[in-house]
């Protein structure tokens, strides 16, 4: 027999598991009450779609974007999606959410009421919360224009695949697609859109170099002999100053600067620039986002429950949904890959709450600010808007939670026969397993650094990239040299790539387009 | 309050276009893969699905990636148990590294995909250069008449069955009793006739009386519909499959050594695409298959194309075995019989004149169609290319062409060279009496 009530059944938000608009409507408000009066979320408004395993298989091909372009790689995805659906190795996701304003979340129609009350919680509430309040998206995106902006692509490449044959497009959009990852900028915001802008800056620049001139400067002695460039190298610092070099964001630098791109191509290296740009945040907090979902719907959910809103039935569902999503196995566990981001999210974010109202004479010492504060929900607020992964877990990992899941570090040397275990769980090893830890989600540290430095204009044109190799890890050479061929179609002219070593500043290899044959 | 959208009812087909952009791009590939399919497999497969690998060349998209085996690296994982700082652990050998993730490419290169039949039969027909109203009818499926079955509760308006919603109607005002209009005609008129006469005390009751009645026959009658959804019916209608005849195909070669491996490959895409064209008109249709050296013998298909044989060659064995199976097998008055000869043009000097006699009474009055190709080598093409000169077998089936207008022959050097010799038959389609059924 169900559980004392408050209203006899009536306090049920839904029974069974059908769905229909209604109860989705009620379970929402539900939820929408708990979620910004409980734990003090800021929304956007929701809009929620129902769709079918297809239109979810269509959205996984398009990378979840409601609106895309067309593009064969969207084809082969879609393919291999498909392949593990229906041969039952991948179930699909019950939710796929939309960073956009109003926030879009899809919801399966096979879901049952349960799950698509979990869905809600989880989507509508706890990822658009992130969505519209972590730093990283306010910084980088732009919710309220993305599908806009993704409307105008998507027949912008259309009417050029009509203008200029669909070859000539996709040719364009591969030399692009391979470029995605070094088309973002990582450390600025990207420059705004309006041109109008942009010239009133330079006029304000110029304006400003010719008030604060000053003809002192001028007559300063010259550095010393032995440091005084000589010219050539002052040539080119010269030309790197003109361009603006080193740059990271190649797309960026060759949609300005290259040199045999007609406008509608350059058109396109943006477009596809600007979609890369548009996920870089979501790359980078994983973790947060997916554990600030997963805390909220748990939370939420159970407060429901508690209030008799929903059944015990429906409840176990839930637990039960939720305990597979949450689940990490052990390192030497074959189901183990990599570590979980919703598991890892969630439990960091419950350990906040622990430090905050029941902290141990620890958590005292590691965490002396939230320790024992009795404000979770503040102080989670404050961790979802204000970090990212790597910045997260370097402040907020806990020797407790690393006791809980028995992290170590484990030191992998190619060329060597043993690994060799680093740091573990214990007083010595916290502070290292931690940065360890948030180390790996750094992504300007995990993603191979390469950035354009110098290019003559006026000699040979040769565009010179430089990989800057960490820790000895090189490209695998097949789809680099495949990369740079990329990289030459849409130069134009010959491309190098040059590897060297941070540490040490040696040159690791070479390569050039002008060694490989096309 | 949030917005609800059903998106169920959206086309479903979005990432179509990128589908069709993604075979355009592994065309080659695709084709080579189809085209070995076609040599390897069965003839009446072509005709059919196709389950693929994913495509190596030119489908793959590549970005900077790290060298998983370079370098230094740190790895962060949960679960220790027993390990302590300074342990070692000895690799895995390469390949069974467990843990590792296996690359994107790994992953994806072992997948098959299905290509549906039109696709299939698209990359099929490329080489053979089919003009299109062609194709189209090649790839056209059994069609279908609608037929009548019964009555259905839901269709579309065009479908109303008027008698049966009637009757349904009409039944259903019965049990309802819905009031007549005849009896509020006779309600009202009393009630006019008692307004217009004296106003006593009783006609008074009796017209308060008949104005009550009267408004709850009233009520009653809008509450219950004349037609209500529920009475409406709709013919239903199934799709019946048009009754074809049935046709048999005879497939006739020369085995002997002077067939290579590209002979045997035209002869087969011919054979094909014959037996394309025959499923396209006919319900029902099996091959035979006949193969001839100096002596002819019926085999499955795997011997036809595969097996050699030695020995001369003596056309006549081929066509007197066909002429037997029929005779065993395939009544003409049930049958439609094809027939398709594959041959390099040897012969015996002395058996050309008994092939045209063989073909001239007993063969070419019972089949619907017979094609003769030559194979020959694409210098030759050169030689021969419209002459009547040629191999004694060219020339003695030259006669039977003037006197057969059933009977095609040509000679083939490319794929390209194969669909002329259908031209014919396709002209005669509506032509072609069906027999029997």
């Amino acid at each position: 027999m169900p559980a004392p009530l408050r209203k006899s059944g009536s306090g049920l938000l839904f029974s069974g598991s059908d769905w229909d608009f209604e109860t989705l409507s009620r379970a929402h408000e539900a939820i929408e009450q708990v979620a910004l009066e409980e734990l003090g979320l800021d929304v956007y408004p929701s809009q929620l779609e129902i769709i079918t395993s297809e239109q979810m298989l269509d959205a996984y091909a398009s990378i979840g974007l409601p609106l895309m372009y067309r593009h064969w790689s969207f084809g082969k995805h879609f393919l291999y999606q498909e392949l593990l659906y229906r041969k039952g190795g991948r179930g699909l996701a019950y939710e796929l959410v939309i960073n956009s304003n109003p926030c879009i979340v899809y919801l399966m129609e096979e879901n049952t009421m349960a799950l698509q009350a979990l869905v809600t919680a989880h989507a509508a509430f706890g990822h658009n919360h992130f969505f519209k309040n972590n730093y990283l998206f306010r910084q980088w995106t732009d919710a309220g224009a993305i599908l806009s902006y993704m409307d105008f692509a998507k027949s912008y490449i259309a009417r050029c695949e009509e203008r200029h044959g669909t070859d000539a497009v996709e040719a364009m959009l591969d030399a692009a697609h391979a470029l995605m990852d070094q088309g973002v900028f990582r450390y600025r915001r990207p420059p705004k859109l309006s041109s109008e802008k942009q010239r009133e800056g330079v006029r304000e620049r110029l304006d400003y170099e010719a008030r604060t001139y000053n003809d002192l400067w001028r007559t300063l002695p010259p550095a010393k002999a032995g440091e005084r460039l000589d010219e050539a190298e002052e040539k080119a610092a010269e030309r790197k100053r003109a361009l603006n070099l080193p740059e990271e964001n190649i797309l960026y630098f060759l949609e300005k600067n290259s040199l045999i791109l007609e406008p509608w191509q350059r058109e396109i290296l943006r477009i596809v620039r600007i979609v890369a740009q548009y996920f870089y945040p979501q790359r980078q907090t994983q973790v947060m986002n997916e554990g600030c979902a997963t805390f909220v719907h748990y939370t939420v959910m159970n407060t429901l429950f508690d209030r008799g809103r929903i059944s015990e039935g429906a409840m176990l569902e839930i637990l039960r949904n939720h305990s597979n999503v949450v689940f990490q196995p052990a390192f030497d566990d074959p189901r183990y890959s990599g570590i979980n981001p919703y598991a890892l999210g969630l439990d960091m974010m419950q350990d906040i709450k622990r430090i905050a109202t029941e902290p141990t004479a620890e958590d005292r010492d590691w965490f002396p600010d939230i320790a024992g504060n009795g404000d979770w929900r503040a102080t989670l607020l404050d961790a979802w808007a204000n970090h990212r992964d790597e910045s997260f877990i370097r402040q907020y990992l806990s020797p407790a939670l690393i006791r809980k899941w028995r992290l170590f570090v484990l030191g992998d040397a190619a060329g060597e026969a043993h690994y060799e275990v680093g740091p573990i769980h214990n007083e010595r090893g916290y502070e290292k397993v931690r940065t360890a830890l948030a180390d790996s989600y750094d992504i300007g540290a995990t993603r191979a650094n390469i950035q354009v430095v110098d290019v003559n204009l006026l000699g040979d044109r040769r565009l010179r990239l430089q990989h800057n190799v960490k820790d000895g890890v090189v490209l695998d050479e097949e789809s680099r040299d495949a990369t740079l061929r990329h990289i030459r179609k849409l130069w134009g002219y010959e491309v190098s790539l040059v590897g060297i070593d941070l540490q040490t500043g040696t040159t690791v290899y070479e390569r050039s387009t002008a060694q490989m044959g096309e | 309050m949030p917005i609800f959208i059903d998106r169920r009812l959206n086309p479903k087909d979005k990432s179509l276009g990128n589908r069709q952009r993604f075979l355009r791009r592994a065309r080659e590939e695709l084709k080579r893969t189809i085209r070995d399919r076609v040599r390897s497999g069965r003839i009446s497969d072509v005709d059919a699905e196709h389950s693929v690998s994913m495509p190596a060349r030119g489908t793959d998209e590549p970005r900077f990636e790290e060298a998983g085996d370079t370098g230094r690296r740190r790895h962060v994982l949960p679960g220790n148990r027993e390990f302590v700082p300074g342990d070692r652990i000895p690799k895995p050998s390469q390949g069974a590294a467990s843990g590792s993730k296996p690359s994107r490419r790994d992953s994806e290169d072992d997948f098959r995909f299905v290509l549906s039949r039109e696709e299939v039969l698209d990359l099929f027909f490329e080489d053979l250069e089919l003009p299109d109203m062609v194709k189209l009818n090649l790839k056209e499926v059994l069609s279908f008449k609608p037929r009548r079955a019964g009555f259905a509760a839901t269709g579309s308006p065009t479908n109303i069955n008027v008698g049966r919603t009637m009757r349904n109607s009409h039944g259903r005002r019965i049990a309802l009793k819905r009031p007549k209009a005849r009896e509020l005609e006779a309600l009202r008129r009393e009630l006019e006739e008692l307004e217009a006469g004296r106003q006593n005390e009783a006609a008074r009751a009796r017209i308060a009386a008949l104005v009550a009645e009267l408004e709850r026959l009233e009520r009653r009658r809008r509450v219950i519909a004349y037609v209500d959804p529920v009475d409406i019916r709709f013919n239903r209608f199934e799709a019946q499959p048009v009754p074809n005849a049935k046709a048999v195909m005879f497939c006739l070669m020369d085995v002997s050594g002077s067939m290579g491996e590209r002979e045997k490959d035209l002869a087969k895409r011919f054979f094909v695409l014959l037996h394309l064209f025959l499923k396209r008109r006919y319900d029902r249709t099996e091959i035979v298959f006949i193969r001839h050296t100096h002596e002819a013998q019926e085999v499955d298909e795997e011997t036809f194309f595969y097996s050699t044989q030695s020995g001369g060659t003596v056309v006549s064995t081929a066509l007197e075995e066909m002429r037997r199976v029929i005779d065993a097998r395939y009544p003409a008055s049930e049958w439609n019989i094809y027939a398709a000869q594959a041959s390099d043009g040897d012969n015996f000097v002395t058996d050309s004149q008994r092939c045209i006699s063989l073909l001239d009474e007993a063969i070419m009055p019972l089949c619907q169609y017979f094609a003769y190709v030559e194979i020959i080598d694409e210098r030759e093409s050169h030689i021969f290319g419209s002459t009547d000169n040629g191999t004694s077998l060219w020339r003695a089936y030259s006669t039977v062409e003037d006197k057969w207008p059933n009977f095609q022959m040509t000679r083939i050097a490319r794929a390209a060279d194969i669909y002329p010799v259908f031209r014919q038959l396709f002209t005669k389609q509506p032509a072609a009496g069906r027999k029997g059924g």
